[in-house]
């Protein structure tokens, strides 16, 4: 194995210098005493303070997490079947499910949230139902493009399986709900997991199509976000963009350090 | 298996919130406020070609760069091994864990007029230059936050070219250009195919960037829309139509980057 080159370091480091740059005056200045955004004229907490008594910025965050929870286990369930159905179907069924399930992937979240706008306004005028937008679009939004990301990660895991355990359970006197449940789904959790994670985050992180078919009255952080750059910008959002690196920083070093060990148990016993 | 029962409830999901919106997108487009059809809208679409132009001009190099960028950084990952393949896989992947909109608030506080980079070039007697509400600066939006979506996938097909390979090709005389231009890049040609599109697929729509970046003179298709539907232009039955318009172009641009490699991409998406 070569040694890394000079040039490969350097480059690496240019790289790295240009994503992590902006993050750190942001984070620099979430500690500056004044408002500006190009002096730093001394140290201060106070921004933090006023972040966390910053009622809109509080409730959005809530609604943020209360949505992403509800929509990725909805997704999740619904998800789950759905794979396991489509890993059954006929060719023609079959490519005709997936490409439904490519198209909120695939097409721009742009039209993706306007056409929800589209749907939602059009059932409220033309049903006369009783649906503002706000947390329930939002809701019924979320759950619509996280589901087909748990397909795509259920659907490789059912390949890989042999399919003559689900008829060996039904063999042995199992229903076919029973043999799902008890066989196929213990098998596939590993995909059933990383489908609720990437959900999970997904909807955190959502702005574009929640933007859309939010109303006035529901905002999640992403939008909230939004609404403080157009504003008179307060160093709040630095002091919030703070909190959230650092949260996904520890988020991740915990789940690689997590990795890393359970890799290094599988060489052991490889090993022994 | 009998148990493609258990998709239905998908089925039926996705036939109310994926296919009937889509439809209605459609429907909107053809008809007028009052539901007559017309074909108005379409053709007032082209009213707008020059911004439909520019938004395709600033996402095509905004994704040519993330390529030129991303190409050596994947393949420097891909080299790497165990723990140091994570470690900077997680470095390069961490900042894309943030929301976009506070990546790109950061470049709005560095590029304003009394912005931290204008102040450092004051220092050395430089500047102060324009350079927020600039078209380079929207590209750069671009590229900062989309480049991520041209490394992972990039990377995730290098890992798979084995450094045997690239040598047995030095060892047939090929030259630095030679393997570049005749193994890796071959090897790599779905990846760049997915790259290429995750990157150009959002920036071309986008309409956040160009607001935060761009100022008010370099709208693209993405405010456009968002003007029809949110905007103070109240008027979805256009915005509709150049969303059409825009869900069309992308169809068109991928088929034609799908030319290139004739693999199944199922697997390459995630």
């Amino acid at each position: 194995m070569k040694k890394t080159s000079w040039y490969s370091k350097a480059y690496m480091s240019v790289a790295l210098g240009f994503l992590y740059l902006p993050i750190l005056v942001l984070i620099v200045f979430s500690f500056n005493e004044s408002k500006s955004r190009g002096v730093f004229t001394g140290f201060t907490l106070d921004w933090y303070v006023k972040l966390f008594h910053n009622e809109m910025i509080l409730s959005a965050l809530f609604n943020t997490l209360v949505i992403a929870a509800i929509a990725s286990v909805v997704a999740t369930v619904i998800g789950t079947l759905a794979a396991i159905g489509i890993n059954g179907m006929k060719k023609w069924a079959k490519s005709l499910v997936m490409n439904v399930t490519y198209l909120p992937i695939i097409n721009p979240e742009i039209v993706t949230g306007v056409s929800m706008l589209l749907l939602f306004v059009f059932i409220r005028d033309k049903f006369n139902v009783d649906m503002e937008l706000g947390f329930f679009t939002l809701l019924l939004a979320h759950i619509t493009f996280c589901t087909p990301y748990v397909i795509l990660n259920v659907l490789p895991k059912l390949r890989q399986m042999d399919k003559h355990t689900f008829e060996a359970a039904q063999d042995l006197g199992c229903s076919p709900a029973q043999a799902i449940w008890k066989v196929v789904i213990p098998e596939i959790m590993p995909g059933i997991m990383a489908g609720f994670l990437m959900a999970f985050t997904y909807s955190i992180d959502d702005f574009i199509i929640s933007y859309f078919v939010s109303g006035p009255t529901s905002q999640t952080l992403p939008i909230a976000i939004y609404s403080m750059t157009r504003r008179k910008v307060s160093p709040q959002i630095n002091a919030l963009s703070t909190i959230i690196f650092v949260v996904v920083l520890l988020v991740l070093l915990g789940s690689n350090i997590v990795e890393a060990r359970r890799e290094k148990r599988l060489n052991r016993k490889e090993e022994d | 298996m009998k148990s493609r029962y258990s998709a239905y409830p998908y089925v039926i999901w996705m036939v109310i919130f994926t296919v009937v919106p889509l439809l209605l997108v459609a429907a909107f487009a053809i008809t007028d406020s009052s539901g007559a059809y017309t074909l108005e809208n379409i053709s007032a679409v082209g009213e707008y070609t020059p911004v439909l132009m520019r938004s395709i001009w600033l996402a095509a190099i905004a994704t040519v760069l993330c390529l030129v960028i991303a190409y050596p950084l994947a393949y420097i990952l891909s080299r790497k091994t165990g723990s140091q393949q994570r470690t900077m896989l997680m470095l390069v992947m961490l900042p894309t864990w943030m929301n976009f909109l506070l990546r790109t608030y950061a470049w709005m506080t560095l590029l304003e007029k009394n912005g931290i980079i204008n102040r450092l070039l004051g220092f050395i007697g430089l500047g102060p230059f324009e350079m927020i509400n600039t078209q380079g600066a929207v590209v750069l939006g671009m590229v900062y936050d989309y480049l991520p979506f041209m490394i992972l996938p990039l990377y995730s097909i290098m890992t798979k070219i084995d450094n045997s390979v690239i040598e047995a090709a030095q060892d047939l005389g090929a030259s630095t250009p030679q393997i570049l231009r005749r193994v890796l890049i071959p090897l790599s040609m779905p990846g760049i195919t997915t790259g290429i599109t995750m990157v150009f697929v959002p920036a071309v729509s986008t309409f956040i960037i160009s607001r935060m970046l761009g100022g008010g003179g370099n709208l693209l298709i993405g405010d456009l829309i968002e003007l029809q539907f949110l905007g103070n232009a109240y008027n979805p039955n256009l915005g509709a139509a150049i969303a059409l318009v825009l869900m069309v172009l992308i169809l068109l641009c991928m088929s034609i980057t799908n030319q290139f490699d004739g693999e199944d991409k199922e697997d390459m998406i995630i």
